[in-house]
């Protein structure tokens, strides 16, 4: 394994910048771990190495003219397949829009480029974004690098994989559920879902809208910030950006890295533990509020009682986006199209076609979305779903007025093996339960390692009020200075 | 079943038809909860950040090139998408 | 069944009617992305990832939209709502890039209104249920040999027209029009877009669809119950309001005669035929599945601004014609004519240009409105602009026309489209004011008939008729027979 692989974000933007080594170099050292383990792990769906390596030679042909580079000029990044990405392939995981080369570049690609950052390629992801484990690819499932015989968390699995993986330092992944954080947590790195509104959602393929939210990983928490920054502030293109500066995490997490979390008041959610959590998931998570404790912080316990709603509420919300947000992969304009035999009808060939390109997963979620919005259960689903959405809010406030952050474990579970929840879905769904209500409430929330159970990683969620992204990484900051940063068995992948 | 499949423009196999009916019930009888705690006098949330008028200036930008529009479409005829024949009339 | 006359028909019954205007706004870019609205450019032109629904692409509101609706909603007496939402509207449709249509649902921007119009000297008023914002969809090109949907072999889509803002003006039912409902009708929707023009929110073409409606028509017996309603799409011009209306109450009169029922249905209305026919809807009754549009947050207008706008509204078309009825002095039964034939806001304007009003009444009320009814269009359509009326008659006043080529000259307008001067000049229509060449057409004729000069120089002055119409002969009418006369007599050496 090549030291440049093993570097983090901010130890390679130095290097690039004071010339120590060249960005083609480190994105050179990068391609070939993916070219030497990806077979294993298959977290890209694309490799763009031509690309990437262009993008290198820019960085280094600035450097070389004097010119200032951006904190994270020259790092290599691997982009979740969401995200729309001109001139690359992008298939947001489904057959659907197998061969889509997007004319067009979504917000945070385009804020990728233009800070330099070296996008290795697309990481491959349930299809649509649905999904806990990334099983729900088309393109088959991507391993964990913990154990290739465990999921690396889902929907953002691809980018999860490679981080850990050591594939790429940085990479971009969505949250709506979850699919930022779970991953992480089950990879054993950081991820870090912004507050709505905080990271432009123009070019991310829309699975739930009101709850999409793209986000940093890294395999630190001053790497996830300093890509945060690079990714976040208001873009004119989407309505629902917010229009005020970027919360200064960066900052936070230099600040945290201090070790004091004296003044902190720190909420640990009583709903959010017990039964139906791992024994190994649940000492992890108390270790780790003892730790927060000792580096100064005051613990409390608060309750959020309506939390225990935000499954179904997600369940019928998501789902009821989603069912509208896919209806335009039709076969009229881009993507897949079946059964045109010059026979069959357009309304013939639209269903064949959907039929056809959309996994099981998906179709359930049409389905159920479909059903909820309908006339006569609109009411009963959708709406009351929006209530619950109401009383979650009012809960995190209440909260928030007794502590600064929140904290709860980011998972019940560790990563769990490859097939063995397919065929569930509730039990897929369960993942999501400690994730769900910063989803429903538009808040941020980061996920941090914690220790391993059964030689698994374990994540710490930690969650804090709305636009107060800086407050999760100011205290995951502090608590991963304190503990020992988890690091693969390097012969999984050897 | 076959209603919600027929609305969603998606075909759907017997096969399918039979596991999804058996999973949607185990689903929505899970998130009817949701009625459980919802009460009249409760808001809906429908975004989560409570922004207004958000507007663009009416200024004409540039279009696609229209060779990037048609150059992903399954079939192009005289610079226009080309579908199979339509059965229903516009709504 | 035999077809039963309307008189007869609305001595029976009583029709209530109600309608849905679909106007496309004049904005230079599309409702929530900066593609062109131009109309007419090459299919697929004037589109982009936002109205093309390519993934990932989010909408953003167009301001000038917004504010459009507000000026549509406070002409219409609307209330505007202080907070209000966009709606996702589902359904399949390969015209539609999203196969949802961007909407309003029971939000809408303005609502509860009214429209005070005036049929055969009575006022009529029309309540409005709403206005609310939309988009367009794209265009649907059906090859086959028929050409229409019904037997294509398959189609093409062109989304220059997708996403282009359109607003939905739904009015309340309006009762108790009885044998004018069709009249009232088209009344309205006359009205409607001369607030639309007047308001410069939309140049209201509608051979080019810029303006579409759908007409609900019910009948009853009197002291009955409203009966069911048929919605009659694919009316889209005035004179199209007035014959579906009609064709609807006739037909439903003769089911209802018979005893059957009348089915709530959607119909389509044929300009050829003027009836209607059955759509053929979807098997199962449309599920739209609204919800809020989560890709847009809500519209909220400040009061200020609304009371902002209210204060720029320019005078509407009723007031600007009640002020003309004053300031001119028209009489009632001038203003009833003039109102009817759709030519008072025509009159103002031709007067506001200069022209005096008899004038301006006589030309709007006499040829032009022989003209538009002969083309079948709207005086306001006919290609003519009461800046360019005032010109004729002005030109007419100072003798450079005669009645007979002020005409003419108007018939080289609207068959080119060029103004009264290039018209003039293209044609050679000027009389022939020069006076040398009419002296010289003069001196001709004397020396060609000089039999019929010295009879008039013997003091049979109407002999000089022959000698005048040897000039105007000479000069293809285009000299003032007037003053060829005078000059005549001047050389003949007698006077009148």
């Amino acid at each position: 394994m090549s030291d440049l692989i093993g570097l983090t974000a901010a130890e390679t933007a130095e290097k690039v910048a004071s010339g120590e080594v060249s960005a083609v170099e480190v994105a050179q050292a990068h391609l070939d771990r993916i070219a030497a383990v990806d077979g294993k792990l298959n977290a890209f769906l694309h490799v763009d190495t031509d690309g990437a390596l262009e993008a290198a030679k820019a960085v280094d042909a600035h450097r070389a003219s004097g010119d200032q580079l951006g904190p994270l000029a020259g790092v290599p990044l691997a982009m979740k397949d969401v995200v729309v990405t001109k001139g690359l392939p992008t298939t947001s995981g489904s057959k659907i829009l197998q061969g889509w080369i997007p004319p067009y570049d979504a917000t945070i690609s385009k804020r990728v480029k233009d800070a330099g950052i070296v996008m290795l390629g697309k990481t491959n992801m349930d299809e649509f974004a649905m999904g806990s484990s990334t099983e729900n690819s088309a393109y088959g499932p991507t391993a964990n690098p913990w154990d290739l015989s465990k999921i690396p968390g889902g929907s953002s699995g691809g980018s999860s994989a490679a981080v850990a993986g050591f594939e790429a330092p940085l990479s971009i992944g969505t949250d709506t559920g979850g699919s930022i954080r779970q991953p992480a947590a089950v990879t054993g790195i950081v991820g870090h879902k912004p507050t709505y509104g905080a990271v432009s959602r123009y070019g991310l393929i829309a699975f739930s809208s009101s709850l999409d939210q793209a986000g940093p990983f890294g395999r630190t928490v001053l790497d996830a910030a300093l890509l945060h920054e690079v990714i976040a502030g208001h873009d004119r293109c989407d309505s629902t950006s917010i229009p005020q500066p970027v919360a200064p995490v960066v900052a936070a997490a230099r600040e945290g890295a201090r070790g004091d979390l004296s003044g902190v008041r720190v909420g640990v959610v009583r709903e959010l533990q017990g039964e139906g959590y791992q024994a190994g998931v649940l000492a992890s998570f108390e270790a780790a509020v003892a730790k927060l404790r000792e580096l100064g912080a005051q613990v409390v316990e608060v309750s959020c009682p309506h939390f225990e709603y935000a499954l179904p509420a997600y369940y019928l919300i998501a789902p009821s986006e989603c069912s509208s947000n896919l209806a335009r992969f039709d076969s009229v304009r881009y993507g897949m199209r079946v059964g045109d035999d010059g026979v069959n009808s357009l309304e013939e060939v639209m269903s064949l076609t959907r039929e056809a390109g959309f996994g099981p997963e998906v179709k359930r979620r049409i389905i159920i979305g479909t059903y909820a919005l309908s006339s006569g259960y609109y009411d009963a689903y959708y709406g009351q779903a929006q209530k619950v959405r109401t009383l979650i809010v009012r809960d995190f406030t209440a909260a928030f007025d007794q502590a600064d952050v929140l904290v709860s474990p980011t998972s019940p579970f560790v990563a769990f093996g490859l097939g063995e929840r397919v065929d569930d879905p509730m039990a897929m769904y369960i993942n999501d339960l400690c994730t769900l209500p910063a989803s429903l409430a538009g808040t941020p929330a980061i996920s941090v390692p914690c220790g391993l159970s059964d030689g698994l990683p374990v994540g710490l969620q930690i969650m804090a009020p709305a636009l107060a992204d800086d407050r999760c990484y100011r205290v995951a900051a502090a608590f991963e200075a304190a503990t020992d940063r988890l690091v693969p068995p390097a012969e999984v992948l050897a | 079943m076959a209603h919600l499949a027929h609305l969603a423009r998606m075909a759907v196999s017997d096969e399918e038809l039979d596991t999804f009916a058996g999973q949607l019930d185990v689903i929505l009888s899970a998130v009817a909860r949701v009625a459980e705690v919802a009460a009249a006098d409760i808001p809906p949330t429908s975004h989560a950040v409570a922004m207004t008028n958000v507007f663009r200036p009416d200024e004409v930008r540039p279009s696609l090139p229209r060779e990037d529009v048609l150059a992903c479409a399954p079939a192009v005829e005289d610079d226009k998408f080309r579908v199979p024949r339509i059965l229903a009339e516009e709504a | 069944m035999t077809t039963l006359s309307y008189e007869d028909v609305v001595a029976r019954y009583e029709p209530v009617f109600g309608l849905e205007t679909h106007v496309e706004l004049g904005t230079r870019s599309k409702m929530f992305c900066g593609c062109s609205t131009e109309f007419g450019a090459e299919p697929n032109t004037q589109t982009c990832p936002v109205c093309l629904g390519l993934p990932g692409a989010l909408p953003v509101v167009n301001e000038v939209a917004i504010e459009s609706t507000i000026k549509i909603g406070l002409a219409l007496n609307c209330s505007i709502a202080t907070w209000c939402r966009f709606a996702r509207k589902n359904y399949f449709y390969p015209d539609m890039p999203k196969n949802f249509q961007t909407s309003q649902y029971d939000e809408p921007l303005c609502f509860d209104g009214y429209l005070d119009v005036e049929v055969e000297g009575k006022s009529y008023r029309v309540g409005i249920e709403r206005v609310h914002m939309e988009e367009d969809t794209g265009k649907n090109t059906h090859v086959g040999t028929s050409g229409r949907i019904h037997g294509a072999e398959y189609s093409l889509v062109d989304f220059n027209r997708a996403g282009i803002p359109l607003i939905e003006i739904v009015t309340k039912p309006v009762p108790g029009a009885g044998a004018l409902a069709p009249e009232v009708a088209r009344a309205y929707v006359t009205e409607l877009r001369d607030i639309l023009r007047t308001l410069g929110v939309s140049d209201v073409r509608m051979e080019q669809g810029s303006l579409r409606c759908d007409v609900n028509t019910s009948l009853n017996r009197p002291g009955e119950e409203w009966g069911t309603r048929t919605e009659t799409k694919n009316v889209n011009s005035l004179r199209s309001v007035e014959r579906a209306v009609r064709s609807e109450i006739i037909r439903q009169a003769g089911l209802l005669d018979a005893g059957e029922r009348i089915l709530q249905e959607t119909r389509h209305f044929s300009e050829t035929t003027g009836d209607t026919r059955p759509g053929r809807s979807k098997e199962e009754a449309t599920d739209y599945r609204y919800f809020p549009e989560p890709d847009l947050v809500p519209v909220a207008p400040d009061p200020e601004w609304v009371e902002k706008i209210r204060a720029g509204l320019p005078e509407l078309p009723a007031a600007r014609r009640a002020r003309l009825r004053d300031s001119l002095g028209v009489s009632d039964d001038d203003m009833v004519q003039m109102s009817n034939a759709g030519v008072v806001d025509l009159v103002g304007a031709t007067v506001e240009a200069g022209a005096p009003v008899g004038e301006a009444r006589n030309w709007w009320l006499g040829y032009l409105a022989q003209q538009a009814n002969s083309r079948e269009v709207e005086a306001s359509d006919l290609g003519i602009s009461p800046a360019q009326v005032a010109r004729l008659i002005a030109l007419v006043a100072d003798g450079t026309l005669s009645a007979g080529l002020a005409k003419q000259v108007v018939d080289g307008v609207l068959e080119t489209g060029h103004d009264v001067d290039a018209v003039i000049a293209e044609r050679g229509l000027q009389r022939v004011s020069d006076t040398g060449a009419l002296e010289q057409a003069a001196d001709e004729a004397i020396a060609a008939n000089p039999d019929v000069a010295d009879k008039v120089r013997g003091g049979k002055l109407p002999a000089v008729g022959a000698l005048v119409g040897a000039v105007m002969k000479a000069t293809r009418g285009q000299a003032d027979a007037a003053a060829v006369k005078e000059i005549l007599l001047r050389k003949l050496g007698v006077s009148e």
